[in-house]
């Protein structure tokens, strides 16, 4: 599915990783500044890696040593971040109809009234993000994600800006999106619980290094 | 209330403030943008360049601009065979001074409008499908909208109030190149013309702080549309 063979270093900071990530959902693990973010980053073409491969279903992203890089815009992966990054001058059905401006109709494979209602988004349609709650942000930087028929959802700590009690509202929709949206997905988290509520696909990292499997147990 | 004479002043004075505003803009935006967003070597050198015809007397840039694009200047030679445009002495003349010397002011909000972008955005946008002109196009400009519109309205009231490199490179043709401040200092030398110039002083002093007014307006406004910066509450 995604193997990913690179090394990536800014400043004094290095990331190895050589990984071959299956469907379905895995779960990354690990403290702040462990590199799950720059990994995503490297995956969706925002970071540049020095060296190494990146392919995706049999398509090249990025081979260094052949100067190949496929700029992220063309890469069709779905990226959600920890505060939504909405953009503030559209409101939310602008906001999650933002990718079909650019998507080519052979590429629509999701329906978006389907993802409007199963994130329940409807009543926000006409908002603008400031006058969103935090956990209705994220449902809304979900639906997004989703609308631009992604190959990939990468999800960069999407809970951690909500309190435990909007985790627990935001859980099931994620949960949702798993079941009936059959997307690779890969879950980055510093929250061992929130990625078991998904899958017991789970790889920890630490220090720019990603090891292997370990139970999922909290 | 105001004599055609003096009336013909305020017309080309919205005229040229008019164009001038409309040719700046887009190289306002495009510098502005450049200067906020990227480094590169010489950009010191640049950004002084930018800066230069704001703290020149204005009659310096008005003598080189008549050097240069002069009937018998190399470029003014060159524009009058190729196009048969005549700046000099011509209010299209006056259009180009009050540019030059509006142009730094315009620069200012502009760049300092991008330079607040949450480029996080940008990069949102990216991956949701935008190529980087489509990014530039959907997000980026959008939100550096309101310091594009301040930096138009500075860019017109500064051509309105032009005076040193007008004189300098067209002169003071009534009907041509007179403008308002132009008309002032006119009549002001004039025996007899104390009123007028009180009359077109008043009305200068009206228009500049109409054209202040509209860009806090505009502003305060866009910014509560558009609830920037982003506030978060969870």
């Amino acid at each position: 599915m995604l193997d990913v063979d690179l090394h990536f270093s800014r400043g004094d900071f290095q990331l190895q990783v050589q990984h071959r990530f299956d469907a379905g959902v895995t779960g990354i693990c690990g403290p702040s500044g462990s590199g799950k973010s720059s990994l995503l980053a490297l995956i969706a073409g925002l970071l540049v890696p020095q060296q190494g491969r990146i392919t995706f279903d049999g398509r090249c992203w990025v081979d260094t040593a052949r100067g190949r890089f496929v700029p992220p815009h063309q890469r069709r992966i779905g990226l959600v971040f920890q505060d939504g990054q909405l953009f503030p001058h559209l409101n939310v059905h602008a906001n999650l109809h933002y990718a079909l401006r650019w998507l080519p109709a052979a590429q629509r494979r999701v329906a978006p009234d389907a993802v409007i209602d199963l994130l329940e988004l409807r009543p926000l349609l006409q908002r603008r993000p400031d006058q969103l709650s935090g956990g209705e942000r994220q449902r809304v930087a979900l639906g997004r994600a989703l609308l631009m028929s992604p190959q990939l959802l990468l999800l960069d700590e999407p809970l951690s800006a909500l309190d435990a009690r909007l985790k627990a509202q935001i859980l099931p929709f994620l949960q949702r999106v798993r079941d009936q949206m059959h997307l690779p997905m890969l879950y980055v988290s510093h929250a061992p619980q929130e990625i078991a509520a998904l899958t017991a696909q789970v790889l920890a990292i630490a220090d720019g290094r990603l090891a292997t499997a370990i139970a999922a147990d909290a | 209330m105001l004599t055609p004479d003096e009336l013909t002043a305020l017309w080309l004075s919205a005229k040229v403030g008019f164009w001038a505003t409309l040719v700046s803009m887009p190289l306002a935006v495009a510098c502005g943008a450049l200067l906020a967003r990227y480094s590169f070597r010489g950009k010191l050198v640049v950004e002084a360049l930018v800066q230069l015809p704001m703290v020149l007397p204005p009659v310096v840039p008005g003598y080189l601009l008549l050097m240069l694009l002069g009937t018998q200047g190399p470029l003014g030679a060159w524009l009058q065979r190729v196009t048969g445009i005549t700046l000099a002495f011509d209010w299209k003349g006056a259009v180009l001074a009050s540019a030059t010397m509006a142009f730094p002011l315009a620069v200012q909000p502009i760049r300092l409008a991008f330079e607040l972008i949450d480029a996080r955005l940008e990069r949102a946008a990216a991956t949701l499908g935008a190529s980087p002109w489509q990014v530039f196009a959907s997000v980026t400009l959008p939100l550096a909208a309101p310091g594009i519109v301040v930096g138009a309205i500075l860019c017109f009231s500064r051509s309105l109030g032009e005076f040193g490199a007008t004189m300098a490179f067209v002169g003071n043709i009534p009907g041509q190149t007179r403008t308002l401040p132009l008309a002032i200092y006119s009549y002001a030398h004039l025996p007899g013309g104390e009123a007028a110039s009180l009359r077109l002083a008043l009305l200068s002093i009206g228009l500049a702080f109409a054209a202040l007014l509209a860009s806090h307006v505009v502003t305060a406004r866009l910014r509560r549309r558009w609830a920037l910066p982003t506030r978060r509450d969870a």
